[in-house]
């Protein structure tokens, strides 16, 4: 049994700059930082192990931090397979709207300029992939919560409820097994469309906040609330281009009648999608996305003064532009999100240029807007930023 | 009166047996040319050299199994070596006789397989002078394929193919092929814009025997408007190699099986 081992990875510098004022701490870098990537694969039929471990310089803070991205061992039999330690999972149908991805994301690095794969998180756990014939399982399970990672305060201006009360701390969920997060994902094709269903137990990766006091809180308390999300999603080839349709069922476990402020209601999301090929090597990608608050009428009953007030039904419109130039060496790509009940928004425009076939050099920015300063994308107005990608791969 | 049908018959005859020569020529090089095998399996070499001569690598290993009859449907897979941004993809194509085709990709960085949505007709390969259309072929019922003359390229003795598509859709008015008598491989083709200009050539630079079947080894499309030429070659190649439907589903794209890549 010969072992088959490989190396690769990349240099890569990443900054980005403020272009509309300064950071709350006074700095004017989003991001600024050196890294380096190295993945380690070796296959030896049916085993393989991959590690992938970054290590870079955070020019802002002046340290350094190596971090394991990726780092997992494979085994595959012929009707099942496993993997161990820590992974990304992507599911779902949406382009960066994320209904039955319930898993880990790094909204930091999107927002302020990182490659795309940044966004996503590992998660440590275990997922079994099991292939009997008609209908396919990825059972996944994870012993230790991972939550969200969302911008620095120090770096980006954002709305806070409770800006006054800097007495936090942070309550994670049991670390025991007896709550390990579980997900289930079927799918098989139906007439020709990737059909999936999920299940979700775990907890929501947004932290809600727990005065100790509800009248003159003098400490908040950040914890993750139970949350189950049973979903379904279809893809498939329509109308001249790719359809994709998701909805998912939030059920907000410790909240189900919608009564407590801190803990989000419970939630019907669902996602219309639609990808076509105008021309060549241009791309439109266009998206509808709403969530329904079920316990509507309990949650305005029990809002606390002073909170701005959701409305039952949260909609979202995006579209998506690329054209590709230059035998595809050259990318123009245009993102935006917006808000339809906040009229918020986030625009994304970016070139990537291949300058050979191992550098790449990307120039984007973020623009967030919005009346309301609460909103998703709102209260980012202040975070504008311009940043650049440098990458050597190897 | 009889004796004129006669006459007149004798005259449509050879048209009518020349007309069906042409389609009968086409389907026969559609089979040699993309068809060959239960499967294949064939590393891939694309070298895209611009005007100036710069070059930029793109090395895969690509797998593809027929379905039903010749010139029905079949299925690609396609592991991408080089260039390092996407190295560990892979792409896997439903295709399908007379529709679009189902489109895979995976992208290992985020551990996502996505659909794409692209048309075969005007969709250039990995952005090389290949179009999708050119890697897997042509439904041969767009075009009115009619023969020209005959014609020696090198020591091929050739068929020469007007092939004219039946809708305006396309960027090109008509093409020619140079189809060998022997293989029914095409030696040359030649693409004529809407004013009748010539603009873009495809070339069959080197022939193999590999199990029996005649394969072109190595390739070039040349654009001559922009002066930019794709060479293809396979490192690689053979047939019947017993690919497996389960090869062609979400599970192994996401973890394409070592046997199939190396």
């Amino acid at each position: 049994m010969a072992a088959d081992v490989s190396l690769h990875g990349f240099v890569q510098g990443n900054y980005s700059r403020d272009t509309k004022t300064e950071n709350p701490d006074g700095g004017d870098y989003k991001l600024s930082e050196e890294r380096v990537q190295l993945k380690l694969e070796g296959t030896a039929d049916p085993f393989r192990l991959f590690i992938k471990g970054d290590a870079f310089h955070d020019n802002i803070d002046k340290h350094s931090i190596v971090e394991l991205r990726e780092g997992y061992a494979d085994y595959t039999s012929e009707k099942w397979d496993v993997r161990i330690g820590r992974q990304v999972i992507t599911w779902g149908v949406g382009d960066l709207l994320f209904i039955n991805d319930v898993f880990p994301k790094d909204f930091e690095a999107f927002f302020s300029g990182r490659p795309m794969e940044y966004l996503k998180k590992g998660i440590d756990g275990v997922k079994l992939g099991l292939y009997p014939g008609r209908v396919n399982f990825e059972i996944i399970a994870t012993p230790y919560f991972e939550p969200n990672n969302y911008p620095d305060p120090n770096r980006f201006w954002m709305f806070d409820p409770m800006a006054g009360r800097t007495n936090r701390e942070t309550q994670d969920p049991y670390r025991d097994l007896h709550e390990a997060e579980t997900a289930l994902r079927m799918y098989r094709d139906v007439a020709g469309f990737d059909t999936s269903l999920y299940y979700y137990r775990g907890f929501s990766r947004q932290p809600s906040m727990m005065p100790d006091d509800p009248i003159a809180p003098t400490k908040l308390t950040l914890f993750y609330p139970e949350l189950s999300v049973y979903g379904a999603s279809v893809q498939g080839r329509a109308l001249d281009g790719v359809l994709s349709l998701e909805t998912g069922y939030y059920d907000s476990r410790q909240d189900r009648h919608g009564a407590d402020p801190m803990i989000p209601n419970s939630q019907m999301r669902y996602l219309i999608g639609y990808q076509r090929q105008l021309w060549e090597d241009f791309t439109l990608g266009l998206q509808y996305y709403g969530e329904y608050l079920q316990e509507y009428s309990a949650y305005v009953q029990n809002l606390p003064p002073g909170f701005p007030q959701e409305k039952r039904l949260h909609q979202i419109a995006s579209v998506r532009i690329t054209q590709f130039l230059m035998h595809q060496t050259m990318r123009f790509s245009f993102f935006a999100l917006y808000g339809l009940s906040d009229g918020d928004y986030l625009l994304n425009p970016e070139v990537k240029y291949n300058l050979t076939d191992s550098i790449w050099v990307a120039i984007g920015g973020n623009v967030f807007g919005g009346d309301k300063l609460w909103s998703q994308f709102g209260q980012f107005a202040k975070d504008d930023n311009v940043y650049s990608q440098l990458r050597y791969e190897y | 009166m009889n004796r004129i049908y006669v006459f007149v018959l004798l005259l449509l005859l050879p048209l009518n047996a020349l007309a069906i020569t042409a389609d009968e020529a086409m389907k026969k090089s559609q089979a040699a040319f993309l068809y060959p095998g239960a499967d294949l399996k064939a590393r891939v070499m694309m070298k895209l050299i611009s005007k100036g001569g710069q070059e930029r690598v793109r090395e895969m290993m690509m797998l593809r199994k027929n379905y039903g009859q010749l010139g029905g449907e079949q299925k690609y897979f396609m592991y991408f070596f080089q260039p390092a941004d996407v190295r560990n993809m892979t792409f896997m194509v439903y295709k399908y006789p007379g529709k679009d085709a189902d489109r895979w990709l995976f992208v290992p960085a985020i551990n996502m397989v996505r659909r794409i949505a692209a048309q075969d007709k005007r969709s250039s390969f990995v952005g090389s002078d290949f179009t999708y259309e050119d890697i897997s072929g042509r439904n041969l019922e767009d075009d009115a394929h009619a023969i020209v003359k005959e014609e020696k390229i090198g020591t091929y003795d050739c068929t020469v193919i007007k092939s004219t598509p039946k809708a305006a859709e396309m960027e090109y008015s008509y093409k020619l092929s140079w189809i060998d008598k022997a293989s029914y491989l095409p030696i040359k083709e030649e693409y004529y814009d809407k004013k009748g200009e010539l603009y873009r050539v495809f070339s069959a630079d080197e022939i193999k025997d590999v199990k029996g079947h005649p394969t072109i080894t190595k390739r070039s499309m040349k654009n001559l408007l922009s002066g930019h030429m794709t060479e293809v070659s396979f490192l690689k190649a053979d047939y019947n190699v017993g690919i497996e439907d389960s090869l062609f589903t979400e599970r192994y794209l996401k973890q394409p099986p070592k046997r199939w890549i190396e």
